[in-house]
């Protein structure tokens, strides 16, 4: 436990000198914020901007900020000076997943007010976005376990990121894409969030996203044991 | 005789290539032992092996009579490692990155201070690590070595690319930690570093030590390696094997009176590796 608190508070300490990954947990509660207030077009749906950014937020920030702090920490060989000090690669990726966690819970917190759910829409609101920051996460781990380097890693993290970002609001356009988009767990996060208040929550949502999980934990399990956390 | 590092047969392949055949060390503790090689010769592998980051094909080793492979988080705050390419949080200061590994020990804040202050960045201790030179990233590593205050320090390279006097002061530091009685393993390919620190070196080349014992020990046994150096009146110099030929040879040169100076050349580490090996150490 006190080496999990030590990579927490590192990861703490470390992220708020770096503006790329502090960027990515603030950007997304910032624009909804500010679009919430200053927007507001005709016929445009309640919390329009709410629905849009929590689902951007939860395929950008998680997975980003996973796969970029494994993949620097490999490459500038500060993983290998902590794995020497016997931290452990489970203590190691506790202490990080934790921060990424509770600082996606964090801009969570500013979509549910800024959304104004309360009661149950709020419980509903909560655990979609776990679901969906829970899954980004462990797919940004896989990403930054497998690269080498932090180049490595943005080459794919990107492709993957605007797929899982982007899909959902591309989706409203398209049916085709909302067709191809229901394997996509963003997308299924996107018809809870979409759901809340109006309809019940489909079961083919829950299906996706406990498969989705399935998939990457054991995705997970296969780049780990490839390649391990050094 | 006590040992604090012990190794015996030690083997390890990568692939098809042996990287160390065979090792065997013993180091008594509070000395400063020296792996010399060149750049690939498996120095860094057998410190990881030591340390326990790496399990060797075959033989055992210990550390303070407890095996490599059995080492705990305890054992591990007990001696300090100092690799040449082990990272630094860069957009962390001095003291941020010792903090870390402060929480990961549980040891107290005032360790920090004492690490800093003895490698002489306390006064640097919140400037950001990125606008440390490379002597002073090299001082923060080996500050993270001695933060433990540990019986055994493995220091791999720890002046590599440093300048004269930025190494001189590491030079100090671990001088002065042996004085305390600490266990000092090093690794390094400069001679000059193995001969002013180590009571004991070992040469090691393609995964076998090629030769064991102190600096001058080792420099006697390849006495034959001396030579003379001779300067001539016109300028050129001529260097002559430790022989009985030679001796007539500079007798004539002294006759003729075209010889300035003459001096003897004594083996150095580095000769006898040259000797051995046929391959410069600094390679």
């Amino acid at each position: 436990m006190r080496n999990i608190k030590a990579i927490f508070l590192k990861q703490l300490s470390d992220t708020l000198k770096n503006k790329m990954v502090l960027l990515q947990f603030l950007m997304f509660p910032v624009v909804v914020i500010v679009m919430e207030n200053s927007v507001d077009l005709e016929g445009m749906p309640e919390h329009f901007f709410v629905k849009l950014f929590a689902v951007m937020f939860v395929g950008m920030a998680p997975l980003t900020s996973m796969s970029s702090m494994i993949a620097e920490e490999k490459e500038k060989n500060t993983l290998r000076v902590l794995m020497m000090s016997n931290v452990k690669p489970a203590e190691y990726l506790a202490g990080v997943g934790a921060y990424v966690f509770l600082m996606c819970m964090a801009g969570t917190a500013v979509f549910a007010v800024v959304g104004g759910y309360e009661g149950k829409e709020l419980a509903v609101f909560i655990g979609a976005m776990t679901a969906g920051i829970l899954l980004s996460m462990i797919t940004g781990a896989v990403i930054g376990i497998w690269s080498k380097d932090q180049m490595t890693a943005t080459s794919i993290t990107y492709p993957v990121m605007i797929v899982f970002s982007f899909v959902p609001m591309l989706s409203m356009f398209n049916d085709t894409i909302k067709k191809a988009a229901q394997i996509v767990y963003s997308q299924q996060i996107s018809e809870i969030i979409n759901c809340i208040g109006t309809a019940d929550i489909k079961p083919v949502s829950i299906v996706v996203l406990a498969a989705e999980l399935a998939a990457v934990m054991m995705m997970f399990a296969y780049v780990y044991r490839r390649r391990g956390l050094e | 005789m006590e040992f604090a590092i012990n190794a015996g047969n030690i083997t390890k392949t990568f692939g098809n290539r042996t990287v160390l055949d065979g090792i065997d060390l013993k180091i008594p503790k509070g000395e400063i032992f020296g792996l010399l090689g060149p750049s690939g010769a498996g120095k860094t592998t057998l410190i990881k092996i030591l340390t326990g980051q790496l399990r060797a094909d075959g033989g055992i080793s210990s550390i303070n009579g407890k095996s490599s492979t059995a080492l705990t988080g305890d054992d591990h705050r007990r001696f300090g490692i100092m690799m040449d390419d082990f990272g630094i949080y860069e957009r962390m200061n001095c003291y941020e990155n010792l903090k870390i590994f402060a929480r990961i020990y549980g040891i107290d804040d005032s360790c920090i201070k004492t690490a800093l202050e003895k490698v002489g960045l306390w006064k640097s201790a919140k400037t950001p690590a990125k606008k440390l030179s490379k002597g002073m990233k090299g001082r923060l590593r080996l500050a993270r070595a001695f933060m433990t205050d540990p019986d055994i320090l493995f220091l791999d390279e720890p002046t590599s690319g440093l300048d004269p006097t930025a190494a001189d002061e590491i030079h100090k530091i671990i001088l002065s930690d042996k004085a305390k009685g600490k266990t000092i393993f090093l690794t390094t390919h400069t001679m000059t570093e193995a001969e002013k620190l180590c009571g004991h070196v070992a040469l090691l080349n393609e995964g076998k030590i090629v030769e064991y014992g102190t600096p001058a020990e080792i420099c006697r046994r390849y006495d034959h390696c001396r030579k003379f150096r001779i300067h001539m009146r016109d300028g050129s110099d001529l260097e002559l094997p430790h022989t009985t030929d030679s001796a007539v040879q500079i007798s004539e040169l002294i006759g003729s009176g075209r010889m300035e100076t003459i001096h003897t050349t004594e083996p150095d580490l580095e000769t006898v590796f040259m000797e051995l090996t046929g391959k410069e150490l600094s390679a």
